[in-house]
């Protein structure tokens, strides 16, 4: 039973790295159609990549989009998040229903209402489809993740801190820069990495509603993916993308832990 | 401040965005299903009509692209959980305590490479020719792509989103209730099946949640390995892009939508809604 068992995790292991230690050889594999096993060894590609305008304006474009939806979504998330602890109020199971949906339902469901709402609405204003259409788009859908992780910690907290920093005499808004907002520090910013990888890795929603010549990282490789002769260079970005992937795991685990490492659903 | 207006001043903002923009702009995609195009004009034709809903149910194509599309949907998930719940039972109840966190991390690490880039490391390795076909014995001997590729390559994807759930259940899960059962007589296999899947299973029906979902509308990774095969997404995505007839495009997608809706208020009571 026991031995099973770590058969299975050690070939679960393998099923999810085998693919993308494949993406980080061929990176380096001198034949352009990747033929295996790799001959001989070269850094053409990410020579190539790094000199590949398309790329770096798409990353640049990726970067943005992120951090606006992310900043939206830390304010709107934290706002329902206090309200669904702190009030009782009629709808809110509907609520936290409502917050879940734009990641419960199917990315393209939601790409073609915020186009069409975006056309019908924002168009008749004449504001066309850009980047800040898909920042509105991504933060639709990582609202959820900051509520999570603050809803979980304001549950866990409770109210006490914040009653005797009222009973001491603290003004509500010396409170909440003094006790609340460092509670929630950290499960802001779990959320908010988990929010920014969100929008960094979208692209069904971001389709529907980027603006023509609105490039996030995931288009350009998407668009670039069918074209044989850009294989290596997609190839690199793929890997540079993976060893990037690393990063928001050991910015979590210097923050909180090895156990806070894990959250990127939210716990 | 009174109660009622701290709380107007915290949820003015979200609900305008949530329950006005994201619900009014669903609600009109809705009511855009009921509309028509003009065949001549190509104009939308903004009169009450049943004519896209009578086309999805008489043509097969649409009825067998939406089972083959449950289909997946269906498979991904018990893939994932037959793979995940082992995964997770090991991490949680059989690994070493220092072990454990490093499990949690190499397991969800995966989750923050790009969706894209993952499904194009697939698209490499099946490849006609390439790794998975050569260590099968040379071309053509892999599965290649298609629809099998497809259901494999999802549940690749969304693996980690079951894993981390069911974990989560078995971490919560007290190590009595399991020793209990094995004083009891029980034996691992039995103890397994008879508590600990029953206790779990909606931590398993959280990571259906995505599992489901997420393949459900996917439209993307079916172009990357998928060949010729279409999903509701592809048919979807066809009818807003090429053939530039919302409404239809909004039909074909109120049925994802339908069904994830009756699986969310289904799976509301039994509580996994929480553990998302």
């Amino acid at each position: 039973m026991r031995l099973t068992l770590r058969v299975v995790m050690a070939l679960g292991l393998a099923f999810i790295y085998v693919p993308l230690l494949l993406v980080l050889v061929n990176s380096v594999n001198g034949d352009r159609t990747f033929a295996w096993p790799p001959r001989d060894i070269t850094t053409r590609w990410w020579a190539a990549a790094w000199a590949n305008d398309g790329a770096r304006q798409a990353l640049i474009t990726s970067v943005q989009a992120a951090l606006g939806a992310t900043a939206i979504a830390l304010v709107l998330g934290s706002l329902v998040a206090f309200a669904v602890h702190r009030f009782a109020f009629f709808g809110r199971d509907t609520l936290s229903l409502l917050i879940v949906l734009p990641i419960a339902l199917p990315g393209i469901v939601t790409g073609i209402a915020l186009d069409s709402a975006w056309r019908s609405v924002m168009g008749e204003l004449g504001i066309g489809k850009g980047l800040f259409s898909v920042v509105v788009g991504h933060a639709t859908f990582c609202v959820v993740t900051i509520y999570n992780n603050v809803l979980a910690r304001l549950r866990r907290t409770g109210t006490s801190l914040e009653e005797a920093s009222a009973d001491l005499g603290a003004k509500p808004w010396q409170t909440f820069r003094y006790v609340t907002f460092p509670l929630l520090r950290s499960a802001l910013l779990a959320g908010g990495l988990l929010s920014f990888a969100l929008s960094f890795d979208e692209i069904i929603v971001t389709t529907f509603t980027a603006g023509p010549g609105v490039t996030t990282l995931p288009i350009w490789i998407f668009t670039n993916l069918f074209r044989p002769n850009q294989a290596p260079v997609v190839n690199v970005v793929a890997a540079v993308l993976i060893v990037l992937s690393v990063v928001p795991v050991w910015l979590a685990q210097r923050l909180a832990g090895p156990a806070a490492g894990a959250g990127r659903t939210g716990h | 401040m009174s109660p009622r207006v701290r709380l107007a001043a915290l949820l003015a903002a979200p609900v305008v965005w949530l329950v006005v923009a994201y619900l009014g702009a669903l609600a009109t995609l809705f009511v855009s299903a009921f509309w028509t195009v003009n065949g001549f004009t190509g104009a939308t034709v903004k009169r009450f009509s049943l004519g896209n809903f009578e086309t999805i149910l008489r043509e097969d194509v649409y009825r067998t692209v939406t089972l083959r599309s449950v289909g997946v949907a269906a498979a991904v998930t018990v893939l994932c959980a037959v793979l995940a719940l082992p995964m997770a039972y090991f991490m949680a109840k059989v690994a070493s305590a220092r072990a454990r966190p490093w499990l949690v991390i190499a397991v969800l690490t995966p989750l923050w490479a790009s969706y894209l880039v993952k499904a194009y490391a697939w698209r490499v390795l099946l490849a006609n020719g390439g790794p998975l076909d050569t260590l099968l014995g040379g071309p053509g001997r892999g599965p290649g792509y298609g629809l099998p590729a497809v259901v494999l390559v999802l549940a690749y994807l969304w693996l980690p989103y079951m894993i981390l759930p069911v974990y989560a259940g078995l971490e919560r899960l007290p190590d009595s209730v399991l020793e209990a059962s094995a004083d009891l007589g029980a034996r691992g296999w039995r103890t397994f099946r008879a508590i600990t899947v029953p206790l779990i299973v909606p931590s398993i029906v959280a990571g259906a949640v995505f599992t489901f979902s997420l393949s459900l509308g996917d439209y993307i990774t079916v172009q990357i390995v998928g060949g010729k095969t279409q999903l509701i997404g592809n048919l979807v995505y066809a009818n807003v892009g090429a053939a530039n007839n919302l409404p239809f495009a909004a039909a074909l997608a109120t049925i994802p939508v339908l069904i994830m809706v009756i699986y969310l208020v289904a799976v509301r009571r039994s509580g996994a809604l929480e553990e998302l």
